[in-house]
């Protein structure tokens, strides 16, 4: 065995290099040379789920419940094979919508219910706690093994525990590296870099362990395999210990894979690149695969070798007879162990400030007048709020671990906190994919599987500690045995977790789709939904614009400053006023674009619920409880307004098409009733019956490209595009028009021709339209202009006329797909035009010509390629 | 849906079936092949042949 | 015969109009906005109008209510879109004498001005 001083400073020296490596993360990533932009760190990284249980418990698992441990990881591999359809679509959704926790996605899904992401979070801590307890228990026997004392923890008193320096340890990396500042993304690069790191060690450890158990003391596999075969005792070690248990030990893992805090925070939130999944899809499981390779000869070499005396959870250790590999193994499950208890307090303590203490203070502007949203340094608020949780958490599971002592083993008390994230599932997969799912259905489904769980889960646990009187669980209670918690209505026949992993789910599957169907969705969950459901679909840019109240931009920007800073806040402003390329001053009011792009910012800080109420808390100036109702039935309004909106878009379009109609009907009964008319008569009037049809033709193909371009199903291929060909094909292909009235088109471009990265096909429409337009409204022998420019990472083009020009007060209306075009006839072209603009990031707007109100310009501003910037 | 994604769909599938009963309980045998426990070695190959179909699949991209 | 002023914004509208009324034999001048419609019932002194509602400028309601308003007596006719019973009764209200929705039926069109024209002053 080794010397405990000789084990602390290896300990202490490998915590120091993840210090290391965390903080050379951190600086690559402020340099913009990121350390973990690759799939392969990325895979690694979510290995994290390999924790002391995997180092440990499965061996320990293997040798008393035989090949049960494998369900563990045959979850995780399928649940990765699909990743491209589920993992994917959750990263999408989290991106999109800046969602950093699994508390702040269920919220935001159901319409901001900061109740759901309060009981979220709530379940998540409750149901870690215990796991994260396990790891530090784990640390600590095995720091008394390798270093020769005994294994039990219970006659050491707290202070002299390593498993409470270790903690502490850990609460300083993770507040260091994960509450380091207040991130709109909530991406911790030297924490990813130093986890992924970890499962290079911890495998490295692992398979170090097997490799000498089972080519060191014995003679290869197949010699170990043969021993154990030819010992009858040990043939459960190599069975299956029943089909119910190993099926929903699967299903469990699978989505806890995905739904554990730490998984979440690794897989979705810490994600940088959507590549990445695809390495990962395979890698992740691979790498799962290698480190069981070894788990069952180390179980049966531990069954083999070692005496009833040692605890199978140690074997891994205990069979190493040499101090240096002792301490190697030692290292690795270090490794194991701390990797888990910094991810998943660094996602706990975004959860609990997001979703249970921010709403909280919120919603009680108690202390001092104006309330929470007009302090000063809100940022260092919430920072502060999660430094304290992730210290509380840690304690709470040094705590539990000290109280519990012996009595849990590892695997037992994992699979318990399994079970309760696997309780997310219904909610947070379903709600992915079923628009019908409603905040009371999610709400009714967890609350009734968390309170299985906690019956026929927790419970039986518990009493093994002596919490709760063992009797209950041996005959039921009150003695009713069809109550018993493990075998509830008599079931049997999947095991005791099987069975509660059974029970829990199908009530909670069952309440979640019954409440659901019963009930109304309110407008916020149901655009929420739309948003979550058909993120495919959705082309970036405008999205829900629910929004009525009215805030100067002033407010809004300092709001925003308070969580990311003055700088990062006006430049959030700037760059929103460049695109919309009309100047935003500080009283004016702003648009709900704007409005919404402050809640998303705010969003990646504070999570939605709070985001929500705090732009709610700005805009109208009025308690919060009572904004929100306000908000709410704003947008109920809001949406019978919209309605409004398009009766008004039928009858626009409707009087367009009534035009044309009225011609072609009137010339058609002229002819059939007059067949006696000079054949000159009839042929100009056949010409003007062909002219009305084609125009009838026109409006059709407009309407239904903005329909197509409203639900976001027209294909674009964006791709750098030649704008001085685009310019010079859209003039020649108006040049009859402008020949025909006599007017002239001077085409002028700036250099070699701009690049822009568009469509082509889109940009020619909006040409088109927009130089129809210009020489219909130009006299005869006049002149229309056509200047590309490029500046400042956008490339410009402009179309002037020498027609009537817009009157200031139109300049917006004419883009208006439910307003009658100002010029007469220009009918919806411009409102298509714009939205095609609008769908590669590009702007469309009208100005004087030459100030003197005469003419009109119409500027299009298009992105260009990224290098070009 | 593409095609790519049909196709890691059915092959997760198929190992899911493979993973569980019955298919599973055929292979739940105390004998040992080339001296390897039956179920453990059948567990691992079929897990194998999916992370290598996985792998050649999402290699090849949407 | 008669003297019939049709006021429409629409120059392919207004070339079936022209020839409805000249094929009945009456005599047709046309406009195409509300102020030269007012210039040309003074000048033009016609029977009967044949008035769009939606006209740029000047609406159609806005240049009956002046007509009648100015002291003109004779028929005044409204091209309206069909089932906009609001505009109807407006239009009514307004002073016009009948009304016609468009896309109209030529022989419906020529029907109800005969008709008008034969009620007297």
């Amino acid at each position: 065995m080794v010397p405990a001083w000789v084990v602390v400073v290896v300990s202490l020296a490998y915590l120091g290099l993840l210090f290391g490596i965390a903080h050379r993360g951190d600086q690559r990533a402020a340099a913009g040379r990121s350390l973990i932009a690759s799939g392969g760190v990325y895979a690694l990284s979510l290995a994290v789920y390999a924790t002391s249980w995997t180092y440990y418990g499965s061996v320990g698992r293997a040798a008393t419940r035989g090949l049960e441990f494998l369900t563990i990881y045959l979850g995780p591999a399928l649940a990765m094979g699909c990743s491209a359809i589920v993992l994917q679509k959750l990263i999408r959704v989290s991106k999109r919508y800046r969602i950093t926790s699994l508390s702040d996605f269920a919220a935001a899904r159901y319409g901001n219910s900061r109740l759901l992401g309060g009981l979220v979070a709530l379940i998540a801590v409750v149901g870690t706690v215990p796991y994260i307890a396990l790891q530090l228990k784990a640390v600590s026997s095995t720091f008394r093994l390798v270093s020769g004392g005994a294994v039990s923890t219970t006659d050491v008193p707290a202070y002299a525990d390593t498993a409470l320096y270790v903690a502490l340890v850990l609460a300083l990396f993770a507040i260091l590296f994960g509450t380091a500042h207040l991130d709109a993304t909530e991406r911790h690069e030297g924490v990813v870099a130093a986890i992924a790191f970890e499962s290079v060690v911890k495998l490295v450890a692992f398979l170090a362990a097997g490799l000498y158990v089972t080519f060191g003391l014995f003679g290869g596999l197949t010699d170990l395999f043969e021993a154990a075969a030819a010992t009858p005792a040990l043939a459960t070690a190599v069975a299956i210990d029943g089909y119910g248990n190993w099926f929903w030990l699967i299903v469990l893992s699978a989505f806890a894979v995905l739904l554990l805090p730490r998984q979440f925070q690794i897989a979705v939130v810490e994600n940088v690149d959507e590549r990445h999944v695809r390495t990962a899809s395979w890698l992740f499981p691979l790498y799962l695969l290698v480190i069981n390779i070894f788990v069952l000869p180390i179980a049966l070499a531990g069954l083999l070798t070692l005496g009833p005396a040692v605890s199978p959870d140690t074997y891994v250790l205990a069979l190493q007879q040499h101090s240096a590999l002792a301490l190697l193994v030692f290292v690795g499950g270090l490794s194991a162990a701390t990797g888990m208890v910094i991810v998943e307090t660094i996602a706990l303590s975004t959860m609990v400030s997001n979703s249970l203490v921010m709403p909280l203070l919120l919603r009680r502007p108690r202390w001092g007048g104006p309330g929470l949203a007009d302090r000063g340094d809100l940022g260092r608020l919430v920072l502060r709020i999660r430094r304290v949780t992730i210290l509380v958490v840690l304690l709470l599971g040094f705590g539990f671990f000290r109280i519990t002592g012996d009595a849990l083993g590892l695997v037992d008390m994992g699979l318990v906190s399994f079970a309760a994230v696997a309780q997310f599932a219904p909610a947070l997969l379903g709600g992915l994919w079923w628009k019908g799912a409603t905040r009371n259905g999610a709400l009714a489904g967890l609350t009734a599987g968390i309170v299985l769980w906690a019956y026929t889960l927790l419970m039986p646990e518990l009493a093994r500690t002596g919490w709760v009187p063992e009797s209950i669980v041996r005959d039921g209670p009150f003695g009713v045995a069809l109550l018993r918690p493990q075998e509830l209505f008599g079931l049997t026949g999947m095991g005791a977790v099987g069975a509660g992993v059974f029970w829990s789910l199908l009530v909670n599957v069952a309440l979640f789709v019954g409440v659901s169907l019963a009930g109304r969705r309110t407008p916020a969950e149901a655009g929420n939904a739309a948003l979550f459901v058909d993120i495919d679909r959705r082309t970036p840019g405008p999205g829900t614009r629910f929004y009525r109240g009215s805030v100067p931009v002033a407010r809004l920007r300092d709001l925003l400053a308070r969580f990311v800073g003055a700088e990062a806040a006006a430049a959030l402003v700037t760059e929103h006023t460049a695109r919309r390329g009309v100047p935003l001053p500080d009283e004016a009011l702003a648009d709900p674009e704007l409005v919404r792009q402050v809640e998303t910012a705010l969003t990646g800080a504070v999570g939605p619920a709070a985001a929500r109420a705090l732009v709610a808390s700005v805009a109208d100036e009025e308690p919060l409880g009572m904004a929100e109702v306000v908000e709410l039935v704003g947008e109920a309004q809001h949406l019978r307004e919209l309605d409004r909106l398009k009766d008004e878009f039928v009858a626009t379009v409707t009087h367009e098409l009534r035009t044309p109609l009225t011609a072609i009907r009137a010339f058609t009964e002229i002819l059939r009733d007059n067949p006696d008319l000079p054949t000159e008569e009839r042929a100009r009037y056949l010409e003007i019956m062909a002219t009305e049809t084609e125009r009838l033709t026109r409006m059709v193909n407009q309407v239904l490209d903005l329909a197509r371009l409203e639900s976001g199903q027209a294909s674009w291929q964006v791709t750098d595009v030649d704008l001085r060909s685009v310019v010079e094909e859209a003039a020649s292909a108006t040049a009859q028009l402008f020949t025909d009235k006599e007017v002239a088109l001077d085409v002028e471009v700036d250099g070699p021709g701009p690049l822009a990265h568009v469509d082509r096909d889109g940009v020619m429409q909006v040409l088109l339209n927009l130089l129809s337009n210009a020489v219909k409204v130009t006299p005869p022998s006049g002149r229309v202009r056509v200047a590309v420019r490029a500046d400042d990472g956008t490339a410009r083009i402009d179309v002037s006329d020498d027609g009537p020009g817009v009157p200031p007060s139109d300049r917006e209306l004419i883009f208006d797909r439910f307003r009658r075009g100002a010029a007469g006839g220009t009918g919806l072209g411009l409102a298509i035009s714009r939205r095609i603009v609008e769908q590669f990031g590009g702007t469309l707007h009208v100005s004087d010509c030459g100030g003197d109100g005469r003419g009109a310009t119409f500027t299009v501003g298009l992105p260009v390629p990224a290098r070009r910037r | 849906m593409s095609r790519v994604r049909a196709k890691l769909i059915a092959v997760t599938a198929l190992a899911a079936a493979c993973f569980t009963y019955p298919l599973l309980s055929l292979f739940d045998r105390p004998t040992l092949v080339l001296g390897l426990p039956l179920v453990w070695a059948y567990l691992f190959a079929v897990w194998a042949v999916l992370v290598v179909a996985v792998a050649v699949l999402s290699r090849r991209g949407d | 015969m008669a003297r019939i002023l049709i006021c429409d914004d629409e120059p392919n509208i207004v070339v079936s109009l022209e020839f409805l009324m000249r094929r009945q034999g009456h005599e047709v001048r046309s406009v195409g906005d509300g102020d030269a419609a007012l210039a040309a019932v003074t000048e033009f002194e016609p029977d009967l109008v044949l008035l769009d509602l939606m006209l740029p400028g000047r609406d159609g309601y806005e240049v009956c209510q002046t007509l009648r308003a100015d002291g003109f007596r004779r028929k005044i006719v409204m091209l309206t879109a069909k089932g906009r019973e609001a505009e109807i009764t407006k239009g009514f209200a307004v002073g016009a004498d009948d009304y016609v929705t468009k896309p109209f039926g030529t022989q419906e069109l020529v029907a109800r001005v005969q008709q008008l024209l034969g009620a007297g002053p």
